[in-house]
């Protein structure tokens, strides 16, 4: 049996209003554009949900205020959900959320730094963010700021060799400040992660990279809050969490079926069903 | 620091047979002089320091020193989140491994934020005889697609030394070629000026004009000087920056000699050479252009004056190939 369906069989608490409200918002913005990743944003709704709310020091009205923590979307074609938290805090206006994807529009299909704001690293190719991290990190620490580093990471994304490179990296300089948060929704592109490239045992391979390891169930607001609240888990070390999650959380298609990772086309079927089961529309 | 400065390996080095100075690991000693009142610039390495001349900065700033192991992908990423966050990094590593492994994040975690960084790219074109996995022959060509992106192909120390500090006042992405060890000064540090995107008049001549880039700019003065003896009369324009490549200056240049030469370490196609024809043709001007540069294959293992030689990239040659010109 895959990891996703002992985490079916498990189960996470029902999505409450605020999480259906997020997916709807991500769901109306691919209907508006007519493409985008909608997998791939539906498994990260809690993790973001979470940083943004009960985490992250950050000023929406002041986006690059020189001690905010930083949060990089390193799977950059999650992006939707990083625009859905982004916008519902304030950072741009909620409006801009249908022009995603549009000629001149603020939102790519892939995050860009110095374009939208909150967002903190250009990513799309994946395995630059946890480097980009690293530089983040050791600068902050340079000029003795206590402001803090999460880098949000695809498990696909861990396929890239980079990302090891930058956890070696995280170790050595003992990056304490950093916390890798991966969206382990056990899918990639092309079908489960267990059979594209094998990734276990995963919290061994961090562990061993240098990194202290816990692990949570990424649709579950408290569980991820008690494990994000408490980073660095160990002094001296860099922290990952693996978030347990499940691509396309929230509709019911979706949900690990690796035909949705890239979703264009929606049938008005499927989105009267979406809309229903999310009581948006 | 005279022996932790000394570049080690490779056996590059060898003896010069002419009368000109050196300065021994030019880039390490400007970049530690220009640090002394720049605190916001760091460096870095991928575990190339001892052989990219950067010693000398860890030596003097060793808390802003950080080799983030044989991984070139994580230097230009991490030198990007360093830049991101107000410093200004130095990235020393080699052309071959800066250029070839590490595109898309120069190009994306870099340029595309147009961020801060400078990297130092050791053993430029035909500069070591440990063949073709070493030798950075086409990395102008890769490093000048980039949007945005300032591509240095410097002459001398003297010209090392300028551009170390130029680059660091200019806001945005760098690659530098970087020669390293005992460098030979050719430009005359009290009157050269280095500026990002100036080409510059070396020498004034009618017959033949050469536009010349990096280390053969040295060949191309040398050749002009053997070639004034037998009544020929050779100028050359040192463009030292390929991106912004400064078009106003060839164009005159062209304009004002019978025949045109490019000379580049690099091959020569997608670098200064084909910069040259575009310039040319873009604006219509009719003028033969030979290039001396690599030919478009890998380059064997050997000497590297033997090399240098028997791709027709010795002052020697270069004197040969314009003599043959005209």
């Amino acid at each position: 049996m895959t990891s996703a369906g002992i985490l079916a069989e498990t189960g996470s608490p029902p999505l409450d209003a605020r999480s259906k409200a997020l997916r709807s918002t991500v769901v109306e913005a691919i209907v508006a554009a007519g493409r985008g990743h909608l997998g791939p944003a539906m498994s990260l709704i809690e993790i973001m949900r979470t940083l943004y709310d009960h985490v992250l020091r950050v000023r929406p009205e002041e986006p690059l205020w020189p001690e905010r923590d930083r949060c990089i979307l390193s799977k950059g074609h999650g992006c939707l959900a990083l625009y859905a938290i982004l916008a519902d805090k304030g950072f741009f206006p909620l409006e801009t959320l249908a022009t995603f994807c549009g000629h001149d529009s603020i939102l790519g299909g892939h995050p860009e730094f110095g374009i939208v704001p909150g967002v903190e690293a250009s990513t799309g190719a994946l395995g630059h963010g946890l480097s980009i991290g690293i530089g983040r990190a050791l600068a902050l620490r340079m000029r003795g700021s206590k402001a803090r580093i999460f880098v949000v990471l695809g498990d696909g994304e861990l396929n890239e060799g980079s990302v090891w490179e930058a956890a070696m990296a995280a170790s050595k300089h003992k990056l304490d400040s950093l916390t890798a948060v991966v969206d382990y929704n056990k899918f990639q592109s092309y079908g489960p992660t267990s059979e594209v490239l094998e990734l276990e045992p995963l919290a061994d391979k961090w562990r061993s990279f240098g990194f202290a390891v816990s692990e949570a169930d990424g649709h579950d607001v408290s569980d991820l809050r008690r494990a994000l609240e408490k980073v660095p888990y160990r002094a001296g070390r860099p922290s990952v969490l693996i978030c347990h999650t499940v691509k396309g959380k929230g509709v019911p298609d979706a949900e690990s079926n690796a035909d949705w990772h890239h979703k264009n086309k929606l049938t008005a079927n499927e989105l009267t069903t979406i809309r229903s089961v999310l009581g948006g529309g | 620091m005279a022996e932790q400065a000394r570049t080690l390996a490779m056996g590059q080095d060898e003896a010069r047979q002419d009368a000109r100075g050196i300065v021994e690991a030019p880039f390490g000693r400007a970049l530690v002089d220009l640090a002394r009142s720049r605190p916001e610039i760091v460096g870095l390495t991928a575990d190339l320091g001892k052989y990219t001349d950067i010693l000398p900065f860890r030596d003097a700033f060793p808390d802003r020193f950080f080799n983030v192991g044989m991984a070139e992908q994580n230097l230009v990423a991490v030198a990007a989140g360093l830049a991101r966050t107000g410093k200004i990094p130095y990235a020393t590593t080699y052309g071959v491994f800066a250029t070839r492994r590490a595109y898309d994040f120069i190009a994306i975690a870099c340029a595309h934020s147009a961020l801060d960084v400078k990297i130092i790219a050791g053993l430029p074109g035909l500069t070591t005889g440990y063949g073709g996995t070493h030798q950075a022959i086409e990395d102008l060509a890769l490093m000048r697609m980039i949007p945005g992106l300032v591509v240095i192909d410097p002459c001398d120390a003297t010209e090392i030394a300028q551009a170390t500090a130029a680059i660091a006042d200019h806001p945005g992405p760098v690659y530098m070629r970087l020669l390293r060890g005992n460098v030979p000064v050719v430009l005359d540090p009290a009157a050269y000026r280095f500026e990002i995107g100036k080409a510059k008049v070396l020498r004034e001549g009618r017959d033949v004009g050469v536009v010349s880039t990096g280390l053969m700019t040295e060949r191309a003065l040398d050749a002009a000087a053997a070639l004034a003896g037998r009544g020929l009369s050779v100028g050359v324009l040192h463009v030292s920056t390929l991106k912004p490549f400064d078009a106003e200056a060839v164009a005159g240049f062209a304009a004002s000699v019978d025949r045109l030469v490019s000379a580049e370490n690099h091959v020569a196609g997608g670098g200064l050479g084909s910069l040259v024809a575009e310039c040319l043709f873009d604006r219509g001007i009719a003028k033969k252009l030979h290039r001396i540069g690599l030919p478009d294959r890998f380059i064997e293992c050997g000497s590297v004056p033997h090399l240098q030689a028997r791709f027709g990239l010795t002052s020697q040659r270069v004197a040969e190939t314009i003599a043959g010109l005209v």
